[in-house]
């Protein structure tokens, strides 16, 4: 605004308060993650689940090499992250991405107090998911019928029935199992889903076992709006304790989507280092949030995350230089002017 | 309260969006743009619905050169009725130039932070809001509403933190000289919805919220986060940018101005009424982008398959 070209002498000075973190703010002093209100009404904590290296690298077109993938978690692990999401038990076929899902899982380091959930598709993706030494496991069910033909084949009732058998084995063994909805604010071949129906296949996932349900905007088509409609239903049957949003920043609506629904009371959000991952429905488009500018956020927002920004971006530079590839990240973009640090 | 206003659905009903992009947007832009493709983005963003769509800037060329053919753009555009083309005016010299060539609404810009201005336009905040008082005036005398803007509200490339109190100083003294709106402006994006709840507070103590308006950078993708709350206090305005054109000058590389197309996406997400038809701003969006030979940066419109 106004007149500006003598500032221009003066970016060092800014590049300078950035390097001082100045913006990159230290998250606000580490409580135990109590669930009361601060006096905004807004949660005190909110738990981080990074789905990067599964969810983020599934959706990027050049195949990573297993060693980048483990190392890539391993920063990750150091970064104060609570759950990790490492990769997923299906047939290399179908997504040749996650092909090295044993080495994966067996060559990252574990760290104590993190997570490192899989994707288990159906009984037999779990069982060579716990012989990998997997810990915890997610099942994918979505809202929307079409959706969930095109992309598994089978109705919602039947994805239902698999997952069943899952979590009926998840238990005996004691492997918590983490559900997604895919399409809850909308699906690219039926367009409009009802909320209802939302509600539907999430009490379905929590009553067999789910101890938490991830709300996934899988095309990014949510707005505050339509966000705050869907949780509503979602909330009549589930815990809010047990709810977590999953948004794409697609149509560039995730922080707001997510705003909304900590404002509701929702206390896990999922993202992506350096927003990895596209839209496989919009070319060109961009898929995940990125967990960089959601920290960013929660951290202005006085809300504790227990996670280093710094240390994410750190991670995020590692994983794009891998990938040659800008960051989706426009915090990351902002503090290093070529968007990876120098 | 942030959370039971949004518990309460407590929206407005209408937004006013105010368009930045053919002087904030371009003004930030490195090609420089021929005064027809200036003139057609206007007359393309006429048609969309906006009611205010800011047109140039009268600064002296040798400062801003991207606005050195400001009097050709302000008599060439079609000025259409019902739709206000505010230009920017840094001084008495530009509001005459102004005024000579048919500008009927102008814009004048302090900050909150006097390293900020000291940097700029070599004052003080009080002397550079002095020098305005004789725009003020001459405004007053030629009935020309004069649009108040606040730079650095959330934050300052050179001192950093600024202080919510201080906004709203600056604020009170731009409003009681007149200004009918202030646009409080997060200059380099760095601003949050906890900060920006604390500032808007601070200001809505000194300005009517009906006065309030907020200019959001996306420079660290926190603008429309930020506008949620901004509506959610109350705010009724929002200024945006066609393609989200205007990078910002103190991050090499990093964007600027949020998207209109993205805003307004929103809006009709919340049921809010904008009056703007999203497609046709999309298509202005791509008509410039074309022109300036560069990616859009509205996510809606890259959804949208318009790279």
């Amino acid at each position: 605004m106004g007149t500006v070209p003598s500032a221009l002498k003066h970016c060092l000075s800014y590049q300078h308060l950035l390097k001082e973190q100045l913006w990159i703010a230290e998250p606000p002093a580490a409580a135990h993650p109590a669930q009361e209100p601060q006096a905004s009404g807004l949660p005190e904590y909110i738990k981080i689940v990074e789905v990067g290296p599964r969810d983020g690298l599934q959706n990027e077109k050049v195949i990573v090499p297993t060693d980048i993938k483990i190392e890539l978690i391993n920063q990750l692990s150091k970064t104060g992250l609570p759950a990790i999401e490492v990769t997923s038990f299906v047939s290399s076929k179908w997504v040749p991405q996650m092909a090295d899902h044993k080495e994966v899982m067996r060559g990252i380091e574990r760290h104590p107090g993190v997570q490192y959930p899989v994707l288990t598709p159906n009984l037999q993706g779990f069982h060579s998911a716990i012989a990998a030494g997997a810990t915890e496991v997610s099942v994918f069910g979505a809202a929307s019928e079409s959706f969930s033909k095109m992309n598994i084949n089978c109705s919602i009732e039947e994805s239902m029935e698999k997952f069943e058998e899952v979590t009926k084995s998840a238990r005996n063994m004691n492997i918590p199992v983490r559900g997604y909805v895919s399409c809850a604010l909308g699906c690219p071949y039926e367009g409009n889903v009802v909320p209802d129906k939302v509600a539907e296949v999430s009490k379905r996932l929590y009553s067999m076992g789910c101890y938490e349900i991830s709300l996934g905007d899988t095309i990014g088509v949510g707005t505050p709006g339509s966000m705050k409609k869907m949780l509503e239903a979602v909330m009549k049957e589930i815990p809010l304790s047990a709810l977590a949003v999953h948004c794409h920043d697609t149509y560039g609506q995730a922080l707001a989507n997510i705003l909304t629904a900590i404002q509701m009371g929702v206390t896990v959000v999922d993202s992506s280092v350096a927003g990895l991952g596209g839209c496989p429905y919009a070319k060109g488009a961009t898929g995940n949030v990125a967990t960089e500018d959601v920290i960013y956020m929660l951290n202005g927002l006085g809300i504790n995350t227990g996670v280093n920004l710094y240390a994410v971006m750190e991670a995020g530079n590692f994983i794009c230089t891998a990938l040659n590839k800008k960051t989706n990240s426009k915090v990351a973009q902002a503090s290093f002017s070529t968007g990876t640090i120098n | 309260q942030v959370s039971s206003a949004a518990a309460s659905g407590g929206y407005p009903k209408r937004v006013k969006v105010v368009e930045v992009g053919p002087r904030d947007g371009l003004q930030n832009e490195k090609n420089v743009v021929p005064t027809p493709v200036k003139i057609s983005l206007i007359n393309m963003l006429s048609e969309t619905g906006l009611q205010v769509i800011e047109a140039t800037s009268f600064v002296s060329p040798k400062w801003v050169p991207q606005m050195a053919d400001h009097t050709e753009v302000m008599q060439g555009i079609n000025k259409l009725p019902g739709i206000s083309y505010p230009v920017l005016t840094p001084n008495l010299k530009g509001f005459q130039a102004a005024v000579a060539a048919g500008a009927k609404e102008v814009s004048i810009f302090g900050a909150a932070s006097e390293l900020f201005t000291k940097k700029n336009i070599n004052c003080s905040i009080e002397e550079s809001l002095e020098r305005f008082e004789e725009v003020m005036k001459a405004a007053r005398e030629g009935s020309i509403p004069v649009r108040g803007y606040v730079s650095c509200v959330l934050g300052c490339p050179y001192e950093g933190k600024i202080s919510a109190a201080k906004v709203a100083e600056v604020s009170k003294k731009m409003y009681s000289m007149g200004c009918y709106e202030i646009s409080l402006g997060d200059t380099i994006g760095v601003g949050t919805p906890g900060s920006m709840k604390e500032m808007l507070t601070a200001v809505m103590k000194e300005v009517p919220v009906g006065a309030l308006a907020v200019h959001c950078h996306d420079t660290y993708g926190q603008a429309l986060a930020n506008i949620l709350v901004a509506l959610q206090m109350g705010v009724s305005v929002v200024d945006a940018s066609v393609a989200g054109l205007g990078g910002c000058p103190y991050a090499q590389g990093a964007s600027g101005n949020v998207a209109t197309e993205d805003l307004v996406y929103m809006l009709n997400g919340l049921g809010i009424h904008t009056g703007v038809d999203l497609q046709k701003l999309m298509d202005t969006g791509t008509f410039i982008c074309n022109a300036l030979n560069r990616r859009t940066n509205s996510k809606v419109s890259q959804a949208s398959c318009r790279l």
